[in-house]
């Protein structure tokens, strides 16, 4: 027996997402993912002036937009041969993990766990529970996270005046010198977020987690142990969530909190075995996008034309999301697949036994906020008051740049030209540009159409829960996949 | 039989939303159009002891839904759009965030409310025609915002007003039932409080016509310039003005700044407990007025004519305003005029002489 299912609209994904799925024998047997919202800021950027893109791009999200301005500031530093000095390094790295370590906050507590907490999962042992901590909007847990996160965003008030869309981050370095009084009180914040995490969402403390290298010692870790993260381990568990969303097990990370060669989080691609990333390898297609035609092309020569005529004449189309592909191979991006590139030894393990799922995803999500925060503690101490936050620099009339950064939910490169002192050509991919990719020109399907295959999917079922939580753990962020 | 059926399910879902929610006395809808979402994540930033859906459950408000935060996914939730849109399910207030996109050619192509087929602009125009207010989260909603920079191809524009013209997707003579048209929580982002306070008067019905500025603003906090407030005002009064990113000096004369001509009380509200954008060292870009996104030069330069900004206090006399510059400027302290060009205040080396103060 075979029907399709559409699947829409999403909600607690970032943005619009509908995803079409064909079911045999109660199993998904392959699925389309599109992106319905086409906002075309590439074409935008088109004609302005160089700086213009750190006011535009962080506008894409609201989610990344930090991430955004990061890329942005990183290509047009790129494009002017600039470094930046160590406080202004410091300061894009503190401001770059808060956002993606409150996204990571956000992800866990407000668009994923709240699916445990329906009414379809009462049967299960632990359902009363995770409905009273967990369900959307008015779950025990919020009252607690909200104003944690509300909190820790503080850097941010520090650092970059606000939170989304801030000026700060410069090609040079950042816009906001710290004083020394300034500096003690951010590590204020610091410390009652880690409280927090300690006391509520690990039950342990982060350097307790960090040590954490193979799946028995998760276990045995999660074993009886009253924190959110074990809540989540006991549900993972019951469900099978390892057995759910396996995608190409081709890993993607451009590299965090650093600069060139030299990361917290190395750049590179992970199958099995690390390779360095190059980014001459990356094309984007647009077979099966709502874009006029045109062969797959390194970004660098990228060209963004929706459709506006008839959408009838490219029938293949179902997306406004380009497919990107590198070295023409479908890549995951994201916590896990950094992690992985890393190197983190339980997350190689966690993926040697069941490739890319959605256990693993959340787990790299929750083990990387563990990871950061101390970074974090320690960059902060690491500031110098008193030596420049920002170099100054000459744009160039004529140069081109690349910026390659870690969102939260993964590798997001801008590339950019400049000629006559104006940008001529803007090329954007984001994180979910990868993992929500449509087919390609062979017909090869992205990652979440990948990982969705398989899944069982209920008789009475309209959007099949497993598939909604194949979805959300790669944390998509739609508003940044088609921008 | 099946159409029964299906009605009969949607009665339930509906019902079961309106009990499961947490309680409240006005029901709030939230859509997102073609935005970013960040209104949504500023908002998730309110501060307070107990997160902000405590905050305005407490107020009296019942979120129906919002689409990155509630339960619903797929036909649960169209369903209960379409109840909302068809009277069976009252509701109070819309908000909504984000612009609304007519293209192509008038279409709305550019967004379909995915597993709808339904262009978002459509969905709005019918709910907003149930709601007793409506409120635009953002200048996107409000006025077109980022959306509509550059050629605007996606036929950007805000509920009622596209850009400065009044008229947008509602057009201009649109009243929800309440008899107030869109009230315009303009800001890029908005600022979590100018949307927990307007909704909290709401509750109150404390919230008239009189209320909203000429462009649909609440006036609580429009009624202020960012320039109130600032921590660089002693720079600003000696005209002793930042020539770099980073900069302590005041940020109008050169680096763009709109700080005196933008109405918002970012500098007497502060962002993320501690923070404003001239706080963070950067310029004000006047994000919550309409048209921000094309400033007609580039955003971190302030454009000049014969070395005098062009932007000056909207509501001074020009003359006036360069003689008392030009005086200022002659009159900076050493001090004033150091660290206008230091990134961190220089030791002041002397100290006060004694005697009476």
């Amino acid at each position: 027996m075979s029907r399709r299912l559409t699947v829409g609209p999403f909600n607690r994904v970032e943005g619009d997402l509908e995803v079409t799925l064909d079911v045999v024998d109660g199993r998904v047997a392959s699925a389309q993912v599109s992106s319905s919202l086409y906002r075309g800021f590439e074409p935008m950027l088109a004609g302005k002036h160089p700086l213009d893109a750190l006011v535009i791009v962080p506008r894409i999200c609201g989610i990344c937009s930090v991430a955004q301005s990061a890329a942005a500031a990183a290509a047009l530093g790129d494009a002017a041969g600039l470094g930046m000095p160590p406080n202004g390094r410091l300061a894009q790295n503190l401001i770059l993990a808060c956002e993606n370590v409150a996204d990571h906050l956000t992800h866990f507590y407000l668009f994923f766990m709240p699916d445990f907490a329906r009414a379809a999962y009462r049967g299960r042992g632990w359902h009363a529970a995770v409905e009273r901590r967990f369900k959307a909007t008015c779950g025990d847990s919020l009252k607690e996270m909200l104003p944690a996160r509300a909190d820790f965003l503080r850097v941010l008030g520090y650092l970059a005046g606000k939170w989304p869309h801030s000026l700060a981050l410069q090609p040079g370095g950042t816009t906001r010198a710290l004083t020394p009084t300034e500096i003690v009180r951010l590590l204020g914040v610091l410390r009652e977020f880690r409280a927090f995490l300690e006391s509520t969402l690990f039950g342990d403390a982060l350097e307790n987690v960090n040590a954490l290298a193979e799946p028995a010692a998760l276990a045995a870790w999660a074993a009886g142990r009253q924190s959110d993260f074990a809540r989540f381990l006991h549900i993972a568990d019951d469900l099978g969530l390892a057995g759910m969303g396996r995608a190409t097990d081709v890993f993607l990370s451009h590299g965090a909190y650093g600069a060139g060669d030299d990361h917290l989080f190395a750049r590179g691609v992970f199958d099995g075995t690390r390779a360095a990333f190059d980014q001459l390898k990356v094309s984007e297609d647009v077979a099966h996008a709502w874009l006029l035609d045109s062969a797959p092309r390194h970004p660098s020569h990228g060209e963004t034309r929706p459709l506006t005529g008839e959408f009838s004449e490219k029938a293949d189309a179902y997306s406004w999301c380009k497919a990107p592909r590198y070295a023409g191979r479908v890549a995951e991006t994201g916590a896990l697949a950094r992690q992985v590139v890393a190197g983190h030894p339980l997350l190689r393990a966690l993926v040697a036994a069941d490739g890319g799922n959605v256990q693993a995803r959340v787990v790299a999500r929750l083990l990387e906020i563990a990871l950061v925060v101390p970074a974090m503690e320690k960059w902060v101490r690491a500031l110098t008051p008193g030596e420049s936050f920002c170099d100054q620099w000459q744009l160039p009339d004529a140069a081109s740049g690349i910026g390659l950064v870690e969102a939260a939910r993964g590798a997001l490169g801008h590339w950019l030209r400049i000629e006559r002192g104006k940008i001529v050509s803007y090329q954007i991919i984001a994180p979910t540009t990868w993992n929500f990719s449509p087919r390609d020109a062979a017909g090869v399907p992205g990652a979440l159409e990948q990982a969705l295959v398989g899944l069982p999917v209920g008789e009475a079922e309209s959007a099949p829960l497993a598939v909604q939580h194949v979805v959300r753990s790669f944390d998509p962020c739609m508003v940044c996949t088609v921008h | 039989m099946l159409l029964h059926f299906l009605v009969f399910l949607g009665v339930l879902v509906s019902w079961w939303f309106a009990v499961r929610s947490c309680g409240g006395r006005l029901k709030l809808l939230w859509l997102q159009a073609s935005g970013c979402g960040g209104c949504t994540q500023s908002l998730l930033g309110a501060e307070n002891r107990s997160g902000v859906f405590e905050q305005l459950a407490a107020s009296g408000i019942e979120l129906l839904f919002h689409p990155g935060v509630s339960e619903a996914s797929g036909d649960e939730l169209l369903t209960l759009l379409a109840d909302a849109a068809a009277g069976r399910l009252p509701f109070d207030i819309l908000c909504v965030e984000g612009a609304m996109l007519r293209g192509p050619n008038g279409s709305g192509r550019f967004h379909i409310l995915s597993g709808s087929g339904l262009p978002m602009i459509a969905w709005v125009q019918r709910l907003a025609a149930r709601a007793r207010y409506v409120v635009a989260v953002g200048t996107c909603t409000a006025y077109g915002g980022i959306n509509a920079a550059g050629d605007n191809v996606t036929e950007a524009c805000g509920l009622q007003f596209d850009g400065n013209e009044r008229g947008g997707l509602l057009g201009e003579d649109f009243r929800a039932a309440s008899g107030l048209p869109v009230i315009n929580i303009a800001g890029c982002p908005i600022h979590a409080e100018w949307v927990v306070d307007t909704l909290c008067s709401l509750t109150l019905g404390a919230f008239g016509e009189n209320d909203l500025d000429a462009l649909q603003r609440p006036r609580f906090y429009t009624e202020q310039l960012v320039h109130h407030g600032c921590p660089k005002n002693e720079f600003y009064e000696f005209k002793a003005s930042a020539l770099k990113p980073s900069d302590l000096g005041c940020l109008m004369e050169n680096m763009g700044c709109k700080g005196t001509q933008a109405h918002a009380d970012c500098n007497t509200r502060p962002w993320n407990g501690v923070g404003s954008c001239v706080r963070g060292g950067f310029p004000c870009i006047s994000c919550t007025e309409p048209g921000f996104e094309e400033p007609g030069h580039p955003f971190m330069e302030t454009p000049k004519i014969a070395g005098i900004p062009i932007g000056l206090p909207s509501d001074m006399p020009k003359a006036w305003f360069v003689a008392l510059a030009a005086l200022s400027k002659s009159a900076t302290p050493k001090r004033v005029r150091d660290n206008a060009v230091s990134d961190h205040p220089l030791p002041v080396s002397s100290l006060r002489k004694p005697g009476k103060k």
